[in-house]
């Protein structure tokens, strides 16, 4: 359940950004969860209002923008799409790739006042 | 306050009401001007510059250090003990410890004669960068020492977290069945080296080594494999060698 210390990132990022940007309340925050980044969720959106509250995002809206898993197979050369490490890839059947998107977590955007 | 980073820890804070929202979170006052902004941050962003900044430590004091992760009970205490006493005893080690309650493990590892700090993580199920970072002024290592870093028994969020370590090394017991590769990917993909420990007790099990290895490679076709058994001490010199061969080509790069 990492997913709670990563929600307590999210709100460093964000207080770091209301002191940059000068905001003082997040109504949106916009997060991308890539497919391959081991991140669930679900999980995130358990903890996210938990985390947030008696801050700046206190009561935000959490849209999560899933991101699909890209590979490109060293044997084939060709690129595809990708759901599990363990997959395999779908014209040669080879395992040897090397994952290109899909492993990130990553606040896109913020909606503020 | 800390000095490698100025940090007071962001706390939980704890919900007072029920926990049912089933009121619409849109109370925007409407004279208030709503902008959007562009943040594009990776969450881990964080915790990999404080990784970097361990790496680079250990690279300047010639620092070999690793980080040991597995479930609860694949025997990486036990493992870490066998390796203390069996590598020469000019070799300098030092060991960090990480549980979510209890110093029981770094207790095990000092009573090899080894210094050993306990990371009590509370709720947190892994140790960050940040952790170690702490860990390694608390517990200054010798200068081309190594470090051996427990994790918390879990297959699953460690995986995540660069603790600035040369490499993973992934304890996996025979007890616990060969598919965990590929129930745990992310963790079999981010390792150096497998173990597979306790291999004493396969003729008792019907845990399929080669198809064990087989999915651990359809994660990470290059991850290497060694099987042993701390209690009987088989395999222990290769993985001894692979952990002095690999100090040492360390100390090259």
């Amino acid at each position: 359940m990492h997913e709670l210390s990563l929600c307590e990132n999210i709100l460093q990022m964000i207080e770091q950004q209301a002191k940059d940007q000068q905001f003082t309340r997040v109504l949106t925050v916009f997060l991308e969860i890539g497919q391959l980044s081991g991140v669930e969720p679900e999980a995130i959106s358990f903890c996210f209002d938990a985390v947030m509250a008696g801050s700046v995002a206190a009561h935000a809206k959490l849209v999560i923008v899933p991101q699909v898993g890209l590979a490109w197979c060293a044997k084939c050369y060709h690129h595809f799409e990708i759901q599990h490490r363990y997959d395999e890839c779908p014209i040669c059947g080879s395992y040897e790739f090397q994952i290109k998107k899909g492993e990130h977590l990553r606040i896109s955007e913020l909606e503020v006042i | 306050m800390c000095g490698i980073c100025g940090c007071g820890e962001s706390q939980l804070t704890a919900h007072t009401h029920a926990h049912t929202h089933t009121h619409e979170h849109e109370h925007v006052e409407h004279s208030a001007t709503v902008r959007r902004i562009k943040v594009e941050q990776d969450i881990f962003a964080k915790n990999n510059q404080y990784a970097q900044l361990n790496r680079e430590y250990f690279r300047q004091h010639g620092i070999f250090a690793l980080n040991f992760v597995s479930s609860p009970g694949s025997g990486k205490t036990s493992l870490l003990t066998a390796t203390i006493t069996q590598l020469p005893a000019d070799c300098a080690i030092s060991v960090i410890e990480g549980d979510q309650q209890t110093t029981l493990d770094a207790e095990k590892i000092r009573a090899t004669g080894v210094r050993a700090l306990q990371i009590n993580t509370g709720k947190g199920c892994h140790l960050d960068a940040h952790s170690i970072a702490h860990a390694l002024q608390d517990q200054i290592p010798e200068p081309n020492s190594l470090v051996l870093i427990e994790n918390v028994g879990n297959l699953v969020c460690p995986a995540a977290f660069d603790l600035g370590e040369a490499y993973k090394v992934v304890v996996l017991s025979v007890t616990e069945g060969e598919d965990k590769p590929l129930k745990y990917p992310d963790m079999f993909h981010a390792a150096e080296l497998m173990i597979l420990n306790k291999i004493d007790l396969l003729p008792y099990l019907d845990f399929d080594v080669e198809k064990c290895i087989d999915y651990a490679r359809r994660i990470n076709p290059r991850i290497k494999v060694l099987q042993l058994s701390v209690k009987t001490g088989q395999g222990m010199t290769e993985w001894l060698q692979w952990l002095t061969i690999s100090q040492r080509l360390s100390s090259i790069a």
